[in-house]
């Protein structure tokens, strides 16, 4: 649905935040954009939401048919949601702003907040929900204009442990009814691994692709599942070779327990039948 | 709601008390002449003597006071407003509001006064400059609060300037508001006060501030207290009112329970 030809930018301070970078994606996809903060991966994701401009290279979508606004849904790292309105108010918001009326919005509001399962929760304030709540408000709020293309920047980032293996399984759920292309930003490689059926590595200063893998996990796949250990290593394994000695210096203390966690996990993957 | 203990709730008043039976106390054990520190008792009974002249002169203070609030606020928000649209508004307007606030009102309020001719309008004028300041800087600050995230989403969404500043900036800017109104309205009175006892001799002889100028010149000292107390409890209760009026608008809002 839309290719990434050799973009690249670099901000008013002369910081490349993106060199060369190309990417495709298909209706449906999940695609996980990993990397360590500062590889653009967030600009990348700006780019595609049409909030910023590329200094080189395009981003062609099918047929040339650019995303009208609502096309795009977007899900911050923050909730950031209207803290005076309640969570069906900051849900309507999208199509408020597209001139539909609170009538006629009245069942995708319903709809979209029981996907995320706040159906019970429709006039709680923000301040009235937990993170969690908070963050199914927002992604609420970007799936009720139907979006094509479900943009995520590092959503569950800012969560307890617990709250976010709840969020990532309820995501996969949504995803799999939906079926709409998600591009998924973080800096965690079990939550690619997890999520994602492409994960893109990418490399900072400047941001670049260094590879790409494909996830083998069947659908419905658990975390308990030998395989994804196999995954999180290779990944894991991948981004170590990708960084490389251009990494930020590191103790020894710290290479000696990067490296030993690797073999760990490796060792565990490889007792199972991936 | 939690409610303070009532000992918290209280202490202030009996604070009060306790000096003020003090103060009486030490008058009377010195014998402090009336004309130089009269009692609170004495006060009181200054007041009494000519109630209906001192909240006559207390209402033609707050009738400029309350004039100017609104003149502030309005002006205030609609200034800030306009440099939150445009970029060269801003660079037009923020020197010359620093200016404003920078200048010492009694130095400008006798030009003031010479330039209005009117006496009423010449005070709110005085007092308005005072107010305006909090009120347009809050606001101002206030209207760039919303997280840009949010900005970011409205731009995501098609949404143009007008419906950004009316369902993000202006409702993200209302808390900052009220808090600038609510200074803005002891300054409002502190402008009343002090154009007033420039203006004092100027003809417009209503407003508690010529109470108090005329009592000093006659030594009545207890009838002067008893016009500044009026002047306190009048800023306590601007201060108060303001203050109620602004958790109620956010309560009614459903922001956190300020």
């Amino acid at each position: 649905m839309l290719s990434i030809e050799r973009v690249g930018r670099r901000f008013p301070g002369g910081t490349e935040a993106l060199r060369d970078v190309s990417l495709n994606l298909s209706s449906g996809d999940f695609v996980a954009l990993l990397g360590p903060s500062g590889c653009g991966k967030s600009t990348l994701l700006r780019l595609i939401a049409g909030l910023d401009q590329p200094d080189s290279g395009r981003l062609v979508w099918d047929e040339g048919h650019e995303p009208t606004p609502g096309e795009i849904g977007f899900v911050f790292q923050d909730a950031t949601l209207l803290p005076w309105a309640t969570a069906e108010e900051n849900v309507y918001l999208p199509l408020r702003l597209r001139g539909v009326s609170r009538a006629e919005a009245a069942p995708r509001l319903r709809d979209a907040l029981a996907r995320v399962g706040l159906e019970q929760f429709a006039k709680a304030r923000p301040r009235q929900l937990s993170g969690g709540m908070r963050m199914r408000v927002s992604i609420a709020r970007a799936l009720v204009t139907r979006p094509r293309i479900l943009l995520m920047d590092e959503p569950f980032a800012a969560l307890d442990e617990f709250t976010r293996h709840k969020l990532q399984a309820d995501l996969l759920a949504l995803w799999e009814a939906i079926g709409c292309t998600v591009v998924f930003v973080t800096h965690s490689i079990y939550e690619a691994a997890y999520l994602a059926r492409r994960i893109v590595l990418m490399t900072p200063r400047p941001g670049r692709i260094a590879s790409e893998r494909v996830s083998p996990l069947p659908h419905g796949h658990s975390r308990l599942d030998p395989a994804y250990a196999t995954l999180v290593a290779e990944i894991t394994a991948a981004m170590e070779q990708a960084l490389g000695p251009a990494d930020e210096p590191r103790g020894p203390q710290d290479q000696a327990g990067a490296a030993g966690h690797v073999r760990d996990v490796r060792s565990c993957g490889g007792e199972g039948p991936a | 709601m939690r409610r303070e203990p009532l000992a918290l709730r209280a202490a202030p008043l009996l604070f009060g008390l306790l000096a003020l039976v003090l103060w009486e106390g030490a008058v009377r054990i010195f014998d402090v002449p009336v004309y130089l520190v009269p009692g609170p008792i004495a006060i009181v009974g200054a007041f009494l003597a000519d109630p209906g002249g001192l909240l006559l002169s207390l209402a033609s203070t707050l009738l400029v006071t309350f004039v100017a609030l609104a003149v502030a606020a309005v002006l205030g928000a609609a200034l800030a407003i306009a440099m939150a649209t445009s970029r060269l508004a801003q660079a037009a307007i923020q020197p010359w509001a620093v200016v404003l606030q920078v200048t010492p009102i009694v130095a400008i309020a006798p030009l003031i006064i010479v330039w209005v001719g009117d006496p009423f309008t010449s005070l709110v004028v005085c007092a308005t400059i005072v107010a305006f300041f909090p009120v347009f800087a809050n606001t101002a600050s206030g209207l760039a609060a919303a997280a840009p995230e949010l900005a970011d989403l409205f731009r995501l969404y098609g949404a143009g300037r007008w419906r950004t500043m009316t369902l993000l900036r202006l409702p993200a800017a209302l808390p900052h508001f009220l808090t600038g109104l609510r200074i803005s309205g002891g300054l409002a009175l502190v402008g009343a006060v002090v154009a007033e006892f420039v203006a004092g001799s100027g003809g417009f002889a209503s407003g508690l501030a010529y109470r108090i100028l005329e009592a000093g010149y006659r030594l009545e000292i207890a009838r002067m207290f008893a016009a500044l107390v009026l002047l306190s409890l009048a800023g306590i209760a601007i201060n108060a009112g303001l203050g109620w009026i602004g958790r109620l608008l956010l309560r009614r809002r459903g922001d956190s329970a300020a």
